[in-house]
């Protein structure tokens, strides 16, 4: 077998990541003049309302089709008939609140109170729903517009109605609490009741329609719960783990530790033997890392049966192409590279070594930090069900489009043929783009014949991640005369997947901080081959960038005797808009205003007790512009306290106050697990960490508190999901050095001796 | 393989032909249906799978289905005889406490087994309560606060209840 490919693995990166200079231009995807609205009657007088892009077949679906024969079949963004308001929320709700806040900017245009409102994920139907996947924090940005208009649309059509009903003009009619009300004559007409008539409305152009100014928003920024809180506390079935359908039967799949390693042969016949085992098999692989490794399936009476009998799994291993990555090596290799120049100029603006020569003051620093694990509490799973050349796949993943298209090439059958329900997820944070579990139960239930639910263990999940790779770096600042910071070099070790470009999530581009806004930057680039799979992890790339160009900027302000405050907001200069009008790129009056706000809001300056510091971040990442203040003490054994982190955050206008500050709150508790002493490294090609005893995630008690300010500014909004994990670690490392005077350049900082 | 006599919210429930090393996690799972609680780490590091063994919480991923002997809670048993919400359970939605969700059924287990005995607790006596629980998506802070609210709830019920008989 020849070696991996990791197919895929780039594109989907590119495909959900805004602030990467991999991501295509333009992706967002605006509702412009060309766009058309459908709308589709529904037997029972409902009204059906799908919004279609502009480059979507007109030809009616097969799902439409049947709706105007009279089955009702629910499709599109919303759906009235005379049993209530329907809202669908299209994306895979993974933890980032998008299965309630989707369907507020359609309530909001509908002008529908909320209480009146129910909520159902949708189906995967990408030609009407457009790109339906979680990543990136696109979900807010990319809908924000689609979803405006098909509110809107529906609120037009029901004033339509009422308008003929009552014989008076529309300009007499407003709307409010999911009703069209007619003051002058003190009437209101229930949308419920007015949707067959909407229904025989002519659909208004998008052009025609005045979407709401923010000041007359009633929903939007104010604070609601989780449409879903109520099944979650009672427990019902809504991850892909609690998924069953008829005759299923349990899987596990059991891979080479050290991935690229074939079966040569294993104790099939011993496993088949054992009580509750239906079968265990060989599966080749299809050669692409990123869809089917090679392993054996284990298919059983109960997860437990099937979970046994991998344990007892005795596979010989051909790893003659298999893994052989070394951490220990590459940290070698990393120190070696530090004083070599001859690697990729990922950013060459000025004269860098110039600037350095010249310099009054210049500081030379290696950081480094290690991989990382997902470790998104659902162990990987999926029920798939093959019958008849197609399949059916109850997956929790965060790019079901991709899933289709990954199973179908698996499978080797037309993507047409593969059907996706979604799931909640039980945890994302990118792990999920990518679908190499759906493609295992895909084709583990078309060899053995019979639906299955396949189940990784934890073991699975940490030896089987798409990690966030490590990296070092070998920075050099200097300093004018005036204390100002002249020139800045960033030489960069990451790794490679594929022997061609950096691991994603693992490389530096043209936007990097400091680039443009320092006279003299150069980063230079070189990877180090890898073999185990790497990718995009919460806030891919700046969640370790960060850390890296906000704890040096901190290193030269305090060389240079001066106030990191001043210098962050010198740096960032006057107000400009790096690319206008691209929320991707750096604005640095927005930054500058989270900077201030958060200093602000922390007391920065105050006088605070020795042992104790405030450390002070920003950073710019998924269109999000983010200032982080953290209030830490540390004691002589290098044990530090969490007191308290000030978040100011500028995503525009807040759509869900309540999901929003979750977000915030929750990317500060994980910044500072990650940063405290999270960490995977490998030796023979195999991960030497293997369940959450050695994978220690932060725990309640030493959870802070945690203060969050939003800038709501004009701004389109974006999203939160990830925006507010970068500046974490490099704000807790800033404090730790105000706090005691050590630098921090080594992530986890367990690896310095700290502790909580 | 084993018969096994289970006392599951209140219900008895028999099992035949069980493996006896079976972990009460997956008979709940995969043979009662009872889904609330969650595979997580198997290891009872994340606390995922917490369940009540008579009021006491358990990790029913490590523990023997055999083992199980006394009154077994599982989340899917807090609500009231007509489907209404516990002080906790209540506290969780009002809160809007979930991210994902997926560990939170494992919180308000032990959060219930916390209550239980000790209705007023203090901040102490909840981290040490909860930090069996992982939560990856770090809602730490909400799981606090509504451990209080259910609190203060819990004691306003349980006067009214004393008022009225």
């Amino acid at each position: 077998m020849s070696a991996l490919s990791y197919r895929g693995i780039h594109e989907t990166f590119a495909e959900v990541n805004g602030d990467t200079a991999l991501a295509a231009p333009g992706r967002i995807v605006k509702l412009g003049r060309r766009q058309f609205l459908r709308l589709t009657g529904v037997a029972g007088g409902g009204l059906m309302l799908a919004c279609t892009l502009p480059s979507c077949s007109e030809e009616p679906s097969p799902k439409q089709a049947v709706a105007n024969d009279g089955t009702l079949q629910p499709n599109g963004f919303l759906r009235i008939d005379a049993s209530g308001i329907l809202l669908f929320a299209k994306n895979p709700e993974v933890g980032q609140g998008v299965k309630t806040s989707l369907p507020m900017i359609v309530a909001e245009e509908l002008d529908a109170a909320w209480e009146d409102v129910r909520v159902d994920q949708s189906p995967i139907d990408q030609d009407t729903y457009g790109p339906q996947f979680a990543g990136g924090s696109m979900s807010i940005p990319m809908n924000w517009d689609r979803l405006r208009y098909a509110g809107a649309t529906a609120r037009a059509m029901l004033v339509g109605a009422a308008a003929a009903r009552l014989g008076v003009p529309t300009a007499e009619l407003t709307t409010g609490d999911s009703h069209v009300i007619h003051e002058p004559s003190n009437r209101r007409l229930a949308y419920v009741e007015l949707a067959a008539e909407a229904a025989a409305m002519p659909v208004p152009e998008p052009d025609s329609l005045k979407l709401k100014s923010r000041g007359d928003y009633r929903l939007l920024g104010s604070r609601i719960t989780g449409v879903d809180n109520e099944a979650l506390v009672r427990g019902e079935p809504l991850f892909g783990i609690d998924q069953s359908v008829p005759g299923m039967k349990y899987a596990t799949y059991q891979k080479c530790p050290a991935i690229g390693g074939v079966v040569k042969a294993a104790n099939l016949d011993q496993i088949k033997a054992m009580p509750g085992v239906q079968d265990a098999f060989v599966l080749a692989g299809n050669g692409n890392a990123m869809e089917l490794l090679p392993g054996v399936a284990v298919v059983a009476d109960s997860t437990w049966a099937a979970i046994r009998a991998k344990r007892a799994l005795k596979i010989d291993w051909d790893e003659s192409d298999g893994a052989k990555d070394s951490w220990s090596e590459a940290v070698a290799t990393a120190q070696r590279l530090r004083s070599q120049p001859d690697a990729e100029r990922v950013v060459d603006q000025g004269d860098a070594d110039a600037a350095l020569a010249a310099a009054d003051k210049r500081l030379e620093a290696f950081y480094s930090y290690r991989f990382v694990s997902h470790a998104q509490l659902e162990p990987q799973n999926c029920t798939a069900s093959f019958r008849d050349g197609a399949i059916e796949l109850w997956a929790p993943t965060q790019t079901p489009g991709s899933g289709i298209r990954a199973v179908a090439n698996v499978l080797d059958i037309d993507p047409a043929k593969v059907a996706v329900h979604q799931t909640r997820c039980g945890g994302g944070f990118g792990r999920r783009l990518y679908n190499d579990f759906m493609c295992e139960a895909a084709a583990i239930a078309k060899r053995a014949g019979v639906p299955v639910k396949l189940q990784w263990t934890r073991e699975d999940d940490m030896a089987y991640d798409l990690f966030r790779a490590g990296g070092f770096h070998q920075l050099a600042g200097s300093l004018d005369g005036d204390g100002k910071v002249s020139g800045w070099r960033d030489r960069f070790v990451t790794f490679t997947n594929d022997g061609e470009r950096p691991v994603s999530g693992g490389g530096l581009g043209p936007g990097v901080f400091p680039a443009g806004l320092i006279a003299n930057v150069r980063v230079e680039q070189t990877a180090l081959p890898w073999k185990n799979r790497c990718a995009a992890w919460r806030a891919p790339g700046s969640n370790v960038f960060g850390f890296v160009v906000q704890s040096f900027l901190h290193e030269l302000a305090a060389a240079a005797g001066r106030d990191h405050l001043e210098v962050l907001l010198e740096v960032l200069g006057k107000p400009r808009w790096m690319k206008e009008g691209d929320p991707h790129s750096l604005h640095t009056d927005r930054a500058a205003g989270v900077v201030k706000l958060a200093a602000k809001k922390a007391g920065w300056g105050q006088q605070l007790p020795a042992g104790r510091g405030l450390g002070l971040a920003f950073y710019f990442s998924h269109a999000g512009h983010i200032a982080e203040v953290a209030d830490v003490s540390v004691d002589a054994n290098r044990k530090i306290k969490v007191h308290k982190v000030t978040v100011a955050a500028d995503v525009g206008p807040i759509v869900n106050l309540s999901g929003a500050e979750n977000q915030v709150q929750g990317s500060v508790v994980d910044g500072l697990s990650t940063m405290l002493g999270l960490s995977v490294t490998f030796e023979n090609g195999r991960v030497q960490q293997s369940n959450f005893d050695q994978y220690p995630m932060l725990r309640l008690p030493a959870a802070p508190e945690v203060d969050v300010h939003f800038i709501a500014s004009d701004f389109s909004p974006t999203g939160l999901g990830e925006p507010a994990l970068p500046p974490l670690a490099p704000a807790v490392c800033n404090a730790i050095y105000s706090a005691t005077g050590h630098r921090i350049r080594t992530l986890p900082i367990s690896e310095e001796g700290f502790t909580v | 393989m084993a018969t096994l006599n289970l006392n599951v919210n209140g219900q008895p429930r028999q099992l035949t032909d069980l493996d006896p090393s079976t972990p009460l996690l997956w008979v709940l799972r995969d043979e009662l249906g009872l889904v609330g609680a969650k595979f997580g780490c198997g290891i009872s590091q994340c606390g995922a799978c917490t369940v009540l063994l008579d009021g006491k919480p358990v990790r029913s991923c490590s523990l023997p289905a055999t083992a199980a002997e006394g009154e077994i809670t599982t989340i899917e048993g807090l609500a009231g005889a007509n489907g209404e919400l516990n002080a906790v359970q209540q506290a969780w939605v009002d809160l809007d406490v979930a991210q994902c969700g997926y560990c939170q059924a494992g919180q308000i287990m032990a959060a219930e087994a916390l209550l239980r005995t000790n209705p007023n607790p203090s901040d102490d006596d909840i981290d040490r309560a909860m930090e069996g629980n992982l939560c990856r998506c770090g809602t730490y802070l909400r799981i606090r606060s509504a451990v209080k609210t259910a609190a203060v709830d819990a004691a306003a019920a349980s006067r009214t209840a004393e008022e009225r008989t």
